[in-house]
């Protein structure tokens, strides 16, 4: 099932990428099309952001007592100020570990 | 000296393309440690990085299979993340009208965002160079290389970092640091609020789901937006 799947996954990407160039169409999309698809990260990510940080491993929703909400707000708080890609995970991180471990 | 040419185009897009790399290679490191602690298996981790070679598609992958999503919703979900790809390639088609089919299917396969930033830009400065699309070979190629190593290294990484270190936790924050400059701007952090909470209203559908839920209302939302953003724009 996995390999079905990675076959799929890798064909659907490639063809993403080829889809215009084998096409040979420049001016494809209308000016709409092109503004909703520079959302898709932010209309995505979340669905996977959001569950990683706010459910327990049994799929509870915990705000208080959950060590992972403090290390996500640091690493937002931190991503805000420095727009760094490195900065931002580590010091969810660290943020994380230093609840899980020391306190 | 036709040969010498080419081949100085193809280093000017390995060169160009360096700076993008230093995030490339941490994300690579985190894709290749979590494939093994999602149960992936070095095997399928490693093999996962060539064949579909994009890296947030990769880490969504991993996180859906270990939520035990099935293969269509995995397949859509490396669908929607990857839509964005559609854009590059229609910006790319215009400079590759004249490049054989060949040459097409391998510059596809190496169209990253990062080679995409920079070979585009070259392409726009040399509108008559017909060897130009060598350029996005040595970007497309250089990060390809990189990643692959970065995956590697990973693999080796996942199979000894102990499991209490929750590295799992680096797949959310890679992917906040992907949004982040994004949802400065209000519409965008609408946008991502209405993702995120549908995400846990209905994360308990079968098959995983709500990951189809929620980018499907966001992107609604965001299409909302966008009328606003079109008359602005006139």
């Amino acid at each position: 099932m996995i390999w079905t799947a990675l076959i799929f996954a890798g064909l659907v990407t490639f063809f993403t990428r080829f889809s215009m160039i084998a096409l040979l169409k420049k001016d494809y999309f209308s000016p709409r099309v092109k503004i909703v698809l520079g959302y898709v990260p932010s209309a995505v990510f979340p669905a996977i952001i959001f569950p990683a940080v706010f459910l327990n491993s049994t799929g509870q929703l915990v705000f208080l007592d959950n060590p992972k909400v403090l290390a996500a707000l640091v690493a937002v708080l931190v991503g805000y100020l420095t727009e760094s890609v490195i900065a931002t995970i580590i010091s969810g991180l660290a943020v994380l570990w230093l609840l899980i471990f020391f306190i | 000296m036709k040969i010498n040419f080419k081949f100085k185009i193809f280093i000017l897009g390995l060169k160009d393309v360096i700076p993008l790399l230093i995030p490339v290679v941490p994300f690579g490191i985190i894709f290749g440690v979590i494939g093994i602690e999602s149960g992936l298996g070095s095997t399928v981790t490693f093999l996962m990085s060539i064949i579909i070679f994009a890296g947030s598609s990769q880490l969504a992958f991993a996180q859906l299979f270990t939520g035990g999503a099935t293969t269509p919703v995995i397949v859509s979900s490396v669908a929607i993340v990857n839509s964005r790809h559609f854009l590059y390639s229609a910006v790319i088609a215009q400079y590759l009208t004249k490049v054989k089919l060949f040459w097409k299917i391998v510059l596809s396969y190496f169209l990253t965002d990062q080679a995409f930033i920079v070979s585009q830009k070259y392409f726009k400065q040399q509108p008559k160079n017909k060897d130009r699309h060598y350029h996005l070979l040595g970007s497309g190629f250089t990060l390809w290389f990189v990643w692959q190593l970065s995956t590697v290294a990973g693999i080796i990484l996942g199979e000894v970092i102990p499991k209490e270190l929750n590295l799992a936790f680096a797949v959310p924050l890679t992917f906040i640091s992907l949004i982040i400059v994004d949802i400065k701007k209000i519409d965008h952090l609408i946008v991502a609020i209405t993702s995120g909470v549908f995400a846990i209203i209905f994360f308990n559908l079968p098959l995983r789901t709500y990951i189809i839920v929620a980018a499907a209302a966001g992107i609604l939302v965001a299409y909302g937006l966008s009328h606003s953003k079109l008359h602005k724009k006139k």
